[in-house]
């Protein structure tokens, strides 16, 4: 059996990958209390966009609803679903362990550690959109990695095992720490506000956070689509890689870079949503293969398409109220993976 | 062509090579013969810019090793290791094709011409049908060969090698060998390979090196070292040596029963 198809085979799945999360982004923002068809929403949006008056019939309050709440949360959506389904494959790649995500070498704890702080010490300051909270994910996000970067470092070398050993360690001590800030809290509604954002939410989503995370994610990309090739030969053992041309060291440095600033980014916005940076990744190479010049794209796009599903429901079931986006991300994610693991039963890197 | 002067080389305190200086010529194939650790994969590796020696400095093509960019020298030498990892769910030819990387541009994409030199290179070592099946579908031998059609795809002009012949039948070791042996004399590639088989390495070397515990005990033609005494002495006289009656300059070897006496 051919393991993965053909370029026309892949350029095709993009597409149709493409095609189904501009449907998945249509429909999900026509859900919710108030519904929105498709149709509508899509002549909406083709009204925004070109400054053409169609002229339908639709009630005045469906433009803030779409524009100002459900857009940007869509919209957050699929960026925070692409870069933590990239980030895995990064990841997964960099260190050739499958169980790797962006969450393992201690962006999620850092974050949450970053988080819980602002929360309990009650900053109030924000920057270019951002509030206290999230500016102090992103940095706890970022110092946690340069720590355990910097901790692994050996001579010129970084091995692979020490940095996840360093990063489940010092990710334990982080996650300590912020489970003791929940325990000694004063304020019921600080606990439940770290609580929240530990499962993560989509529900803060405004366009200053679109618009906010979009460089770091641009910049992230950009590195990754030019990289990717590299990472297909990183897949071998060092030697073989350095023997054919790749200066091994510097390339590790700039993925882990550039990742973990989409990632910080991403998760600075959002709280911890896991398994996507897992699941995906794994999803799409036992269907296509590990060409990671593809394995990208293409996870980014499941990945997309996966949060923005997961969020309706999360925002729909049990509506009015809300479910943590993270547990409809495990419900949903975990048992199709177990499914999918056993029904391949075949080589998951 | 590839200079070592004066290396030395320890893994921490371990040392492992003793002043080895060698000099091998454009198109000439010489093969590292010696036991288990004398430390002919480390000289190797070492010759390759993979490891830096504590001592001593390489050069291929006169120029030091660490004034080439690893993209030219990839362009310029292939490396075959002893135990080469290949990803399990890459196909054949996706892991061939990973031999073009120090000819793609920064996007790494294979253009028509690229796709031509690793066909080829499958064709050569002969695993063309194996195409499609992924690494972890194939045997230990074709897994030998796609690493050497790998280093092929990558044109150089010196390749290193360590052990190419080690899982392969006795067909393949020696088609693999001529062939590499067509190389050294047509393209005037430089060939530096480690091999157990001293009759394979007899007969298709130039020049041998005898290598123990990290010093180059011998180095000639495979007449002068394989006529040495210190062969034997070398190898704990499990080996007799004589010479074949079709090439004369090149010694055979068989192994001779030991705690017999
Ligand atoms: N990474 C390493 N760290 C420490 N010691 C090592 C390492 N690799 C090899 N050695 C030691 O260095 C010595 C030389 O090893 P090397 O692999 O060069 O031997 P070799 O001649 O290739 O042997 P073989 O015929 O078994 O392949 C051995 O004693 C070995 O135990
Ligand atoms: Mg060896």
């Amino acid at each position: 059996m051919r393991s993965s198809g053909g370029v026309p085979v892949k350029i095709i799945s993009l597409i149709i990958a493409l095609f189904i999360l501009l449907c998945s982004i249509v429909l999900s923002s026509g859900m919710g209390a108030v519904h929105i068809p498709p149709l509508k929403v899509i002549s909406l949006l083709w009204q925004k966009i070109t400054g053409w008056n169609i002229h339908i019939d639709y009630p005045e309050s469906w433009n803030v609803i779409l524009f100002n709440i459900r857009l940007p949360r869509v919209l957050l959506g699929t960026l925070v679903g692409m870069t933590l389904a990239i980030a895995g494959v990064v990841f997964q790649a960099l260190f050739r362990n499958p169980l790797a995500d962006p969450y393992l070498i201690g962006v999620s704890s850092g974050a949450s550690f970053g988080a819980t702080i602002a929360i309990y010490l009650v900053w109030k300051f924000s920057w270019g959109g951002f509030n206290a909270i999230s500016i102090a994910a992103f940095f706890g996000a970022l110092l946690t990695m340069f720590t355990i970067y910097g901790l692994s470092r050996i001579g010129k070398r970084t091995p692979v095992t020490i940095l996840i050993l360093a990063g489940v360690a010092l990710g334990s001590l982080l996650t300590a720490g912020t489970t003791f800030l929940m325990f000694t809290a004063s304020d019921a509604y600080q606990t439940i506000h770290t609580l929240g954002w530990l499962f993560g939410s989509l529900s803060s989503a405004r366009w200053s956070e679109v618009t906010g995370i979009l460089p770091y994610l641009g910049i992230g990309f950009l590195f990754l689509g030019i990289f990717s090739h590299r990472l297909n030969i990183l897949q071998l053992d060092e030697h073989q890689a350095q023997a054919l041309g790749i200066n091994v060291e510097q390339t590790k440095l700039i993925l882990i870079f550039v990742t973990t600033l989409a990632t910080a980014a991403a998760v600075s916005v959002s709280g911890i949503i896991g398994f996507v940076g897992l699941i995906v990744p794994h999803i799409v190479r036992l269907i296509w293969g590990s060409d990671h010049r593809f394995l990208l794209p293409m996870s980014g796009l499941v990945g997309a398409a996966g949060l923005i599903l997961a969020d309706s429901l999360a925002r729909t079931i049990f509506a009015p109220r809300e479910l943590p986006i993270g547990i409809v991300t495990a419900l949903i994610g975990a048992p199709f993976f177990l499914y999918l693991l056993r029904k391949q039963k075949r080589d998951i890197m | 062509m590839i200079k070592i002067d004066k290396v030395s080389f320890s893994y921490g305190t371990r040392s492992v090579l003793h002043n080895v200086s060698l000099d091998i010529h454009k198109g000439e194939i010489v093969s590292l013969i010696g036991p288990n650790g004398a430390g002919k994969s480390t000289l190797l590796l070492i010759a390759m810019g993979l490891l830096s020696p504590q001592q001593g400095n390489i050069r291929v093509n006169n120029r030091l090793l660490k004034e080439w960019s690893s993209r030219d020298f990839a362009q310029y030498c292939a490396f075959v290791p002893q135990n080469p990892y290949l990803p399990p769910a890459f196909t054949i030819w996706e892991s061939v094709l990973l031999g073009r990387t120090p000819y793609l541009n920064f996007l790494g994409l294979a253009r028509k011409k690229d796709r031509e030199i690793v066909k080829q290179a499958l064709r050569w070592v002969e695993i063309e049908n194996l195409l499609h099946r992924k690494v972890s579908e194939i045997s230990g031998g074709e897994r030998q060969r796609v690493v050497l059609a790998r280093a092929l795809a990558q044109e150089p002009e010196c390749l290193f090698l360590d052990e190419p012949t080690n899982s392969l039948d006795v067909h393949h070791q020696v088609t693999l060998l001529s062939f590499i042996h067509r190389l050294a004399e047509e393209k005037q590639v430089t060939v530096f390979i480690v091999l157990h088989d001293l009759n394979l390495a007899s007969t298709f070397s130039d020049r041998l090196i005898l290598l123990e515990d990290g010093l180059v005990v011998l180095d000639g033609t495979p007449g002068q070292v394989m006529g040495n005494e210190k062969v034997l002495s070398v190898y704990r006289q499990s080996i007799t040596v004589f010479n074949r009656p079709d090439e004369e300059s090149r010694p055979a070897v068989l192994p001779v029963r030991m705690y017999d006496k």
